[in-house]
C-alpha cells in the first residue's frame, strides 16, 4: 500500500486527483459515468456536477419502489425513476442538487480501510473543513447535516480495490417534488418522524453561492492531494463492452407493480419481472 | 477450538504467554485492537472472505467476523445463480450495510452449487453466524490449487491486526 501524506509533510508527495467538472448534466449520464470510472481507471477521482435535468427519482441498489416511491403521480407525470449502483436510500434530484463524487483507490489515503464508516468518517473530516464556518455542520447518523438538518445524503459503493462516496447535496430543492417520495420505513433516529419540509434544510440558506461550495471542497482536497482538472471530453470513451448496473426503470416497470398484488422480496425482481 | 487463535491473540497482546526465551524490549502494557474470532479451520483472504474445504469436494464461502464487524448491520445481500462461475479474486456478488454496497470476494474459481436463500429475508445471519448461519456460496471448486495461496487463521489474524492498527 503507497504512503500518502499531507502538504505540510517535508518533500512528500500527494496522490494525484483527477477532477472533473460538469453541469446539468442528467443524473443517469453521471452515474454511468461513475460506474465506468470505478470498475474500469485506477485513477482517484473527483466529480462534480453542479444541477441536474429532468428531476429525476434515484433509488439505492436494494430499494423497494412501493415502499419509497408514490408511484401513482411518478407515473401521472412522467417523473424517470433510477436505480443506482450504490447503497443507501433515495432522493429526487434537480437543478438545485450539488453531486460531489470521490472515487478512490483503496491506498490513496493512507490507513484507510474499504469499509462504509472508515470512509464516512474521513470524507466527514474533509466536508467538515468546507463547510464548518458557515453553520454547525455534523456528520449525523451517516447524513450530512446543519444541525438537525440534513442537507446531503451520501451512499457508497466499495470494490476490492476502490472505492466511491457521493453526495447529492441540497442547494436548493422544490418543495412540491418531496410529495412523490413516501416517507422511509428505515430512517436515522434524529429525523424523529419529521416530513422531508422539517428534516431538510437548504445551502443557499447558508452559504453565499454554488462556487464558494465547489471552490472549498477543491481546497479541502489540495490538502491531501495533487488535483488535476481534467476535461470530460477525453473522460468520455467507447468503451462498449462495459455494461453500467445504474438503470432506468420503465414506464412498464412501474406500472407492473401498481398492478402486482404485493411487493416480491427483493427489491430488484420489482424491475427485473 | 473456534475461538483459540482469537484468544492467543489477545493473550499475546497482554503479554500473557508463558514463552521462554529473552524478551526483546517491549512497552510494559499494550493491547490489542483485535477482537474478532477467527476459526481454525478455514482459509481466508486478504479481502476478508473465508473458505472451507469439505470431504465432499464443495467448498463453502463467506465473509468473516472482522468483516461483518465493520461493515454494520448487513440489509441487503446480492447472490449469484447455481451455475455461475466465480474466478478467485474475483466478486460474486455484494452485501449492503450503512448506505455501501460490498463486493464480496471469491476466494477460489469453480461453479456455484448452492446459495444461502435464507440471505434474502435474514441478511442480518451474516452479522450474527459470519461463519454457520450466514454462509454465502457453495463451490465446486474447478482448481483445488486456488486454496494453498490463501491465509490460515493466523497470519489472517496477523494481516487483520496489521490493518486495524493504522
Amino acid at each position: 500500500m503507497s504512503v500518502t501524506r499531507s502538504a505540510g509533510a517535508l518533500g512528500a508527495a500527494r496522490p494525484l486527483m483527477r477532477l472533473v467538472t460538469m453541469s446539468g448534466v442528467p443524473i443517469l449520464r453521471q452515474l454511468h459515468l461513475e460506474e465506468r470510472l470505478l470498475r474500469r481507471t485506477a485513477d482517484n477521482w473527483c466529480v462534480i456536477n453542479d444541477g441536474t435535468a429532468p428531476p429525476t427519482i434515484v433509488m439505492g441498489v436494494s430499494g423497494r419502489v412501493s415502499e419509497l416511491v408514490e408511484i401513482e403521480p411518478v407515473l401521472r407525470d412522467r417523473v424517470p425513476v433510477v436505480r443506482r449502483y450504490s447503497g443507501g436510500g433515495t432522493v429526487i434530484v434537480d437543478q438545485g442538487t450539488v453531486f460531489v463524487t470521490f472515487i478512490c483507490n483503496k491506498s490513496a489515503v493512507a490507513g484507510l480501510q474499504p469499509f462504509p464508516r472508515d470512509i464516512m468518517s474521513w470524507s466527514g473530516q474533509l466536508y467538515d473543513k468546507v463547510f464548518d464556518r458557515f453553520g454547525e455542520f455534523h456528520l449525523r447518523e451517516n447524513d450530512y447535516a446543519f444541525s438537525h438538518h440534513k442537507f446531503g445524503g451520501n451512499a457508497q459503493s466499495i470494490t476490492k480495490n476502490r472505492w466511491v462516496h457521493h453526495t447529492s447535496f441540497l442547494w436548493d430543492y422544490d418543495v412540491k417534488n418531496m410529495d412523490y417520495l413516501k416517507m422511509p420505513k428505515r430512517a436515522p433516529e434524529y429525523r424523529l418522524a419529521r416530513n422531508h419540509t422539517d428534516f431538510l434544510c437548504r445551502m443557499k440558506e447558508y452559504m453565499p453561492s454554488r462556487s464558494v461550495f465547489t471552490d472549498g471542497i477543491i481546497t479541502a482536497l489540495g490538502e491531501q492531494f495533487s488535483v488535476q482538472p481534467t476535461d470530460l471530453e477525453t473522460v468520455l470513451s467507447n468503451d462498449e463492452e462495459f455494461v453500467p448496473s445504474t438503470k432506468l426503470l420503465s414506464q412498464q416497470d412501474l406500472e407492473e407493480i401498481v398492478s402486482s398484488k404485493g411487493s416480491s422480496s427483493l427489491g430488484v425482481q420489482e424491475v427485473e419481472a | 477450538m473456534a475461538l483459540r487463535l482469537w484468544v492467543k491473540s489477545a493473550a499475546n497482546a497482554l503479554k500473557l504467554s508463558s514463552g521462554t526465551g529473552p524478551r526483546a524490549a517491549a512497552p510494559a502494557f499494550s493491547i490489542s485492537r483485535f477482537f474478532s474470532a477467527v476459526p481454525d479451520g478455514l482459509k481466508y483472504t486478504q479481502s476478508h472472505e473465508w473458505v472451507k474445504l469439505h470431504e465432499d469436494g464443495v467448498a463453502t464461502v463467506g465473509i468473516t467476523d472482522h468483516a461483518q464487524d465493520h461493515l454494520g448491520e448487513v440489509v441487503f445481500v446480492e447472490l449469484p445463480e447455481t451455475g455461475a462461475q466465480v474466478s478467485a479474486g474475483g466478486s460474486f456478488g455484494n452485501v449492503e450495510s450503512v448506505k455501501a454496497t460490498s463486493d464480496v470476494n471469491s476466494p477460489i474459481s469453480g461453479e456455484v452449487v448452492e446459495i444461502n436463500s435464507k440471505l434474502s429475508e435474514t441478511p442480518g445471519l451474516i452479522n450474527t453466524s459470519p461463519y454457520e448461519d450466514g454462509w454465502m456460496i457453495k463451490v465446486k471448486p474447478s482448481s483445488p490449487a486456488d486454496a494453498d495461496g490463501l491465509l490460515d487463521a493466523a497470519k489472517y489474524t496477523k494481516h487483520c491486526e496489521e490493518e486495524d492498527a493504522h
